[in-house]
Formats: C-alpha cells, structure tokens, sequence
C-alpha cells in the first residue's frame, strides 16, 4: 500500500483517444518525493531534448504534490510542467486552489498527457472512469465559463475544473490555466492549447492513506492554528492597504519608470473605499486557513479573484489606477493570460507604437484612450488577429520578428521571459544570481528565505536571527547579522543565500506547498511556517519513507539538476544567464561574472553551468551523465 | 404524552465568513475514519459545503438524518439573483442522490457532532475553521414532547 500518495499515473495518449491507469515505482518517490520532481523525472526519460513545445510527443504533466489531499494544511497544489514554446525550455508552473487534492482523491498522482487531439476536447475523470468528450461546444469559452459549463453538463457540482481560456487555444504564449481560484502561468496554457485540450474535469471520492495518521494529524492541527494566527503567512497583500512598496519601488509602463512618492495616504484612502465596495469576500485554496484571493464584482464584468501582485500589474503597464485592474482582470482571466508577462507585452506594443517602429495601421480601429487601447490589444492577442499574432509570442520573439529596432525595446526578458518590472540601483549579489540563473523563469518562483534587504541596525539585525526557527544553518544568521550594505556579502553568502532560496520552492513544488506560507514567504520577518526542520517529519508521517534533513536537500538537489539537465539538453549555456542590462544601474561586469563562477562551483557545474560528472554520479544520476557524454555536452 | 430530555449540541454557521476552504470537509472525514485518522477523503465528511463559485456561494452543510424516500415538496431559494433550487441545502441523506453517504458502502453518514466524549477543544470542522463560518455553542437541553406512535423510534434513536 502507498501512503501519502496513490502511486498511480493517468496516461493520456489524446492522438489515440485512450488512457490508461499506470502504477509508478515507489522508489522514485523517495528520490524525487513527487510533483515537479517526479514530474521532471518523466519528461527526461520520454521527451528528447530534440522534441518542440508544438510536437505531439511532447509531454503536458499535471502533477499533484506529494503531501496534497493529506491534513497537511496548505498542500494543495498543483504543478504543470511541459517544454515552453516561448522559451524552448523547461516550463514549471503551479497553480492554488482545489485541482490537485480533487486529483489524487481521483486515485491519481499525475495526469500525463501525450499526443493531439483531432479535434478540441476535454478530458473527464470520475475516479477511475475516463472519458474523452468533445469540446466543440466551449470553443471560444472563458476559463471560468467552461468550469460552470462542464459542471452543468456533467450535472455534478463537486467536480474541480482546470481550462483553457480563448489564449490558449489560439497558442498564445502567455496563455495560462485557469482553476477555481489558481491560475498556471509560464509556459503550459499554450502547449495545452496545442493538444486541443479544452479542460479536465475531475472528480474524486476515494481514500488517501496516511502512514502515521494519528501522528500526523496532531502535528498538522498544531500547524493550522499557528498559520491561521501568523500574520507572516499567506498573502499580506490582501489585507495590507498600504501597497507603495510595488508603486513606488516597481517600474511602470513597459519596465521603464519609477514613480517615487507616487503613493498617498489619500490615494490609499480612495483605492480602500474601491475594493471594499466591489469586494465580495476573501477565497482561500483546499485546506489552508488563510485567504489571500480577494473576490471582485466589477460592473459588467465576470467576477474574478487575485491575489498578490497580479493587481497591479495591468494598472502600472498602463499608467492608470487600481480601478482599470478590476475592470480589466475579469477579461484577462476569462481569456485566460498570465498576468505577469501580458500587461508588459502590450506595454511594450504601444512604446514600439510611439517610437514609430509600428504604425496606426497595425492597430486598426483602436481607441484612443490607454484603456481602451490595452484591451483593444489584449483582444487581438488572444485572438492572435493582425499584429496581435505577433504579439501573442511574447515581447523577445515579438520584438525580432518586427524587426526595425524593436529588439532595443525588449529589454527586461532573461531566457526570453518577461521578468518582473523592477529596476534599482545597485547589484544585490544574491538577486544578480537568482535572476541569471534561476529555471522557474519569474524570480517570484525563486526568491523567499533569506530577507531581500538588510536590517538597518545591529539591535534589530538580533531580533531578527533570535528564533529564526526557518534558517537551516547557523552560518546564515552570521551573514545576516553582518549584512549592512545591499551590495556587499561575502561571495559563499551570496552562493548560499540563493541556493537555500531555490531549495525551498523546489521543495514546495514536489509536495504541493503554497509559497505563501513556504518557500516565498520567509524573506518578509522570518516567520514561515514550513522549513527543512518540520517538512522532514511531514513526509515521513504522510507517507512512512523515513526523511531527514539531508535526505530532503539531496532531493531537492535532485530535482534541481534535473531541471538544468533538461535545459542543458535542450541547449541552455552560460551565455543565456544574464539578468537584463538596466535591471541595476550600477554593474561590474567582472565582479558578477567572478559570482557566476562561485555559483557554478557551489552547485557543482562546470564553467557554462553544466552539471558536472561527480556531482551527477553523487546524486545518483549517472543516466543523465552518460548521456551527456554520448551528446558531447560533457567528456567522457 | 411522554418527554425526553435531549442534549443539544449545536454548531453555528456564518456562510458570510466561508472561504470554501473545505478544512472542515478534511478533518471530519480523518476524525471519523477508522482507525482513526488512517484515511482522508472528504466525500466522507459529515459537512459538505455547497459550492458555487459563480455566484460566490459557499455554505457548509452539517448532514442529518437519513431518509427513506426523496420528498415531494420543493423549495427554491433566490440567492445573489440565482436561484437554488430542490436539494441544494438539504442536510439529509437520502435516496436521490450521493451526498452524506459513504462512496463505496452507500452508507448514511450524520453528523454526531464529533461523538462522545467531545474531543478537547469543540468538534473537529469547528476546530480547523480558521474563518470563524463554524462556531461551537454550549450545549443545553431540551425537553421534547413525543406523540405515541413516535415513542418507539424515539427512544431507539437514543
Ligand atoms: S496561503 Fe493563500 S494562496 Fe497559499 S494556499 Fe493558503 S489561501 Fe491559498
Ligand atoms: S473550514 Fe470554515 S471556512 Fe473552510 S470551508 Fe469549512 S466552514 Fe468554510
């Protein structure tokens, strides 16, 4: 019997219309735990570095993480990983809400999907009965929309719905997947869009086991009273009015201008009386006791929700204010687009509009107000009409294929991904390594233990490292008690500060926990409720495989090189991982290529960030070295 | 006419203050698994909450009594401008539909308000509801009147 998880794959061939129930090997659970990691695991051994994000053999995994569907509170996610067209990389995506307990009480621990389908479909599981319908009907639906549709069809209100929006099935890159309450951005809405796969439905009524369960379920009563009265857990951003940090601090339009002092006491005071009028309640994921979705009415719109950041970032491209984000985001998430990366590419489209390099004529009939203008765009994104085709590629593809200079124009992409919008002055070393080097493409998905900044005085610098329950090793309160100057740490700090960052959401995204009580959330007071302490002993109650400390970062060491592995494969260097020009003002070209290579040593990767041969046989992975060898990415 | 008196236990739900975060749904089902807390699957909780995202209705649902036969009055609730109609709130189980009964066995389930004795701290849904939707208040008495015919059931029930 299999704890904690099911131990079985749902196959998906769409091409041949079959799926099949597939158990998995219980040893890769204690070498990968699950999710991204299992995950990653599959698309090694069955997609060649060769294969595009377009091909039919390409593989789209939803995953469950190892602890969703247990008491564990706050596990409950669930992961996307594919190859993404708008990088030809690895993509890695997660998503809040209800899909990916629903899944594993489904019997499920992963939905792999292969193949296309002729024509668009949507996929319903009923516990162990599979079908795959037709989804002519919900052609041209929103995400939310098709989730009340296929409930109505399938005349069940308990099933959980993940669905593409109108970008999706148009392949715009920045399509994501919506469900309930998450959204999956970064890479996989397109890929979906490509297997002409509409939806998955699912429903679940069977039992996870649980190793330990008496155990388990005191500890995690323990943990869900403590995350309820944690005020540094969960998304402060839904409570917290006081929002000058991004407007102030962010760069607004695309990428480009700081307005300091932009933020007022009457300005909060305006936007408070907005979202209270249109608020209908706050929303949280499948057992969690936070609620960091606030939920919206706004006047001829769809309801939606968002959390985070994800409520500026349509305002600030725009140069408007909070009431343009409401009006806009129920569009934006019924077409479903990642609402990181779209207000920037149209941002981008009415600069390269008023630098001359587009014309009127590519935007026909468009408003002439900026309201009107961003959506007129976004229209003609998702439907990919006219220049909207272009733009639907994203800001690096877009700005190349128009040519005429508008490649200067592209100037906050790493791995030709739109980055967050923030432009500072001097090089925080640990950001420099994180932004070039990370794989989960937004910095959002790799940033979160360590504090971003250091504390003014000594007096408060203590109070900070006294209890600091999270910190894994007593050599991080050293830096942090010393760290006086944002640019100046030692360069082990710097090696270490984004190796324990990257380690958390790594782990996070292979046992399904949300960030914000996780992996993102130490860097604000230190406060997190999960960490390499308490996280061991939750995998080994849920699922009864013994986990330490150490056992738990060698999998997340695993798992990490898993993914640069996979990038390697597919032709990621040294030379892809450079954060943009005017991301610092002040730079030092030789001091952060010096960084580099300290990272790269740590790590155990060569000089072009190939992982080495020892690092790959200490880790067990010596599949991945021998390949490597045969491909001449590594010498034998 | 002859009385009992019956103890009184009641949670208070405030759907207003739902997340829809389904914790209670969670913890009844692992709570009353057996052994107990082996299983977690909330299709056997004793609360179910009535979800509809749509319209931003939440509301959990503690289930009663089970009934022999579906009834044949209807109701229908407007809510949000949407109206909810014939079973939507109903706390039975019953034979027209799934809800509050065990999936495999097509056993009733009803809430017992966590049995006795009371676990430390009030029942489990009220225990992991962060939201304050659930509240636990004191129990009281009630004397109940019983008409003859219902003498027998009654007393079997307790
Ligand atoms: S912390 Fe917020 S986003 Fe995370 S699981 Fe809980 S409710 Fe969802
Ligand atoms: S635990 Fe509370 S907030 Fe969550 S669904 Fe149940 S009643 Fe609602």
């Amino acid at each position: 019997m299999r704890y904690g998880e099911t131990g079985f794959n749902l196959e998906v061939d769409l091409s041949q219309g079959k799926s099949e129930k597939v158990e998995t090997d219980p040893g890769l659970t204690e070498l990968h735990l699950g999710g991204q990691g299992t995950a990653d695991k599959i698309l090694w051994d069955r997609v060649p570095g060769e294969v595009e994000a377009f091909s039919p053999d390409n593989l789209l995994i939803f995953s469950t993480g190892l602890l969703d569907g247990t008491p564990v509170p706050g596990a409950n996610r669930t992961i996307v990983n594919t190859f993404s067209p708008m990088t030809n990389l690895h993509a890695h995506s997660v998503m809040g809400g209800f899909f990916g307990p629903e899944l594993k009480y489904a019997g499920y621990d992963k939905i792999v999907i292969r193949g296309k389908a002729p024509d668009l479909v949507y996929l319903w599981i009923d516990n162990d009965k599979v079908e795959i319908r037709d989804a002519g009907h919900l052609r041209g639906k929103g995400c939310h929309e098709t989730a009340e549709f296929v409930r109505k069809e399938l005349k069940q209100d308990k099933v959980q719905v993940a669905a593409i929006g109108v970008a999706g099935e148009n392949r715009v890159y920045m399509a994501s997947i919506d469900s309930s309450c998450g959204s999956a951005a970064r890479g996989p809405g397109p890929v979906m869009g490509d297997k002409r796969l509409k939806a998955i439905a699912v429903r679940g009524t069977k039992d996870i086991n649980i190793a330990r369960p008496a155990e388990l379920f005191d500890v995690c009563m323990r943990l869900n009273k403590e995350l309820a009265e944690n005020p540094k857990v969960g998304d402060w951003m839904a409570t917290d009015e006081d929002d000058s940090f991004h407007h102030d601090n962010f760069a607004w339009g695309n990428a480009r201008t700081r307005r300091r002092g932009f933020w007022s006491k009457e300005l909060q005071d305006r936007w408070t009386n907005l979202k209270y009028q249109h608020m209908d309640r706050q929303r949280g994921c499948y057992n969690c006791p936070k609620a960091c979705h606030n939920v919206i009415s706004w006047p001829g719109r769809k309801r939606f929700s968002y959390k985070c950041y994800g409520k500026d970032t349509y305002h600030m491209a725009a140069f408007q204010e909070l009431d343009f984000s409401y009006d806009i985001l129920g569009v934006a998430q019924e077409y479903g687009v990642d609402s990181y990366s779209t207000p920037q590419v149209i941002a981008f489209a009415l600069e390269l509009l008023e630098a001359g390099i587009l014309t009127e004529k590519d935007f026909p009939g468009m408003p002439a107000d900026i309201r009107g203008r961003f959506l007129y765009i976004l229209e003609r994104i998702v439907r990919r009409e006219g220049i909207g085709d272009i733009l639907a590629n994203g800001v690096y593809h877009a700005a190349r294929q128009i040519g005429k200079g508008a490649e200067a124009y592209d100037h906050n992409t790493v791995k030709k991904f739109e980055q967050l919008p923030i432009k500072l002055k001097k090089l925080n070393p640990p950001y420099f390594l994180m932004i070039a080097t990370g794989e989960k493409m937004s910095i959002t998905q790799i940033e979160g233990s360590f504090p971003q900044d250091p504390l003014p005085t000594r007096e408060q610098r203590e109070e900070f490292v006294r209890n600091w329950i999270a910190c894994p090793d007593d050599k991080f309160k050293k830096w942090f008690l010393e760290w006086e100057k944002r640019e100046v740490l030692p360069m082990e700090a710097s090696c270490a500060i984004t190796d324990w960052n990257e380690a958390m959401h790594y782990i996070d995204d292979s046992i399904g926990l949300c960030g914000f009580v996780s992996a993102f959330r130490g860097q604000f007071g230190g406060r997190t409720a999960y960490h390499v302490w308490n996280i061991p002993q939750l995998i080994t109650l849920a699922t009864g495989l013994d986990f330490d400390k150490d056992k738990l970062w060698k999998a997340f060491q695993r798992n990490r090189n898993l993914v640069r592995a996979l990038n390697v494969r597919r032709g990621m260097r040294r030379k892809d991982e450079t954060p943009p020009a005017d991301h610092w003002a002040v730079r030092d070209h030789e001091y952060e290529q010096k960084l580099l290579d300290a990272y790269y040593r740590f790590k155990g990767w060569n000089k072009d960030g190939i992982p080495t041969k020892e690092t790959l046989d200490a880790l067990g992975m010596d599949y991945i070295r021998k390949e490597f060898e045969q491909r001449g990415i590594l010498t034998s | 006419m002859k009385t009992i008196i019956k103890t009184i236990k009641t949670i208070k739900i405030d759907p207003l203050k739902c997340t829809g975060c389904r914790a209670c749904e969670m913890a009844c089902s692992t709570f009353h698994a057996k052994p107990q807390f082996r299983i977690v699957n909330p299709t056997r909780s004793r609360i179910r909450v009535f979800w509809d995202e749509e319209n931003d209705v939440y509301i959990p649902i503690l289930a009663g009594e089970y009934t022999q036969a579906e009834c044949n009055s209807r109701y229908i609730i407007t809510m949000n401008k949407k109206e909810y109609g014939e079973c939507s709130f109903c706390r039975s189980s019953c034979p027209s539909r799934d809800l509050f009964k065990e999936p495999d066995s097509g056993i009733a389930l009803k809430c017992d308000v966590c049995g006795e004795p009371m676990p430390e701290g009030g029942p489990m849904c009220v225990q992991w509801c962060a939201s304050g939707a659930l509240t636990y208040a004191p129990e009281r008495t009630e004397e109940i009147e019983l008409a003859e015919e219902e003498v027998e059931e009654g007393v079997e029930e307790l």
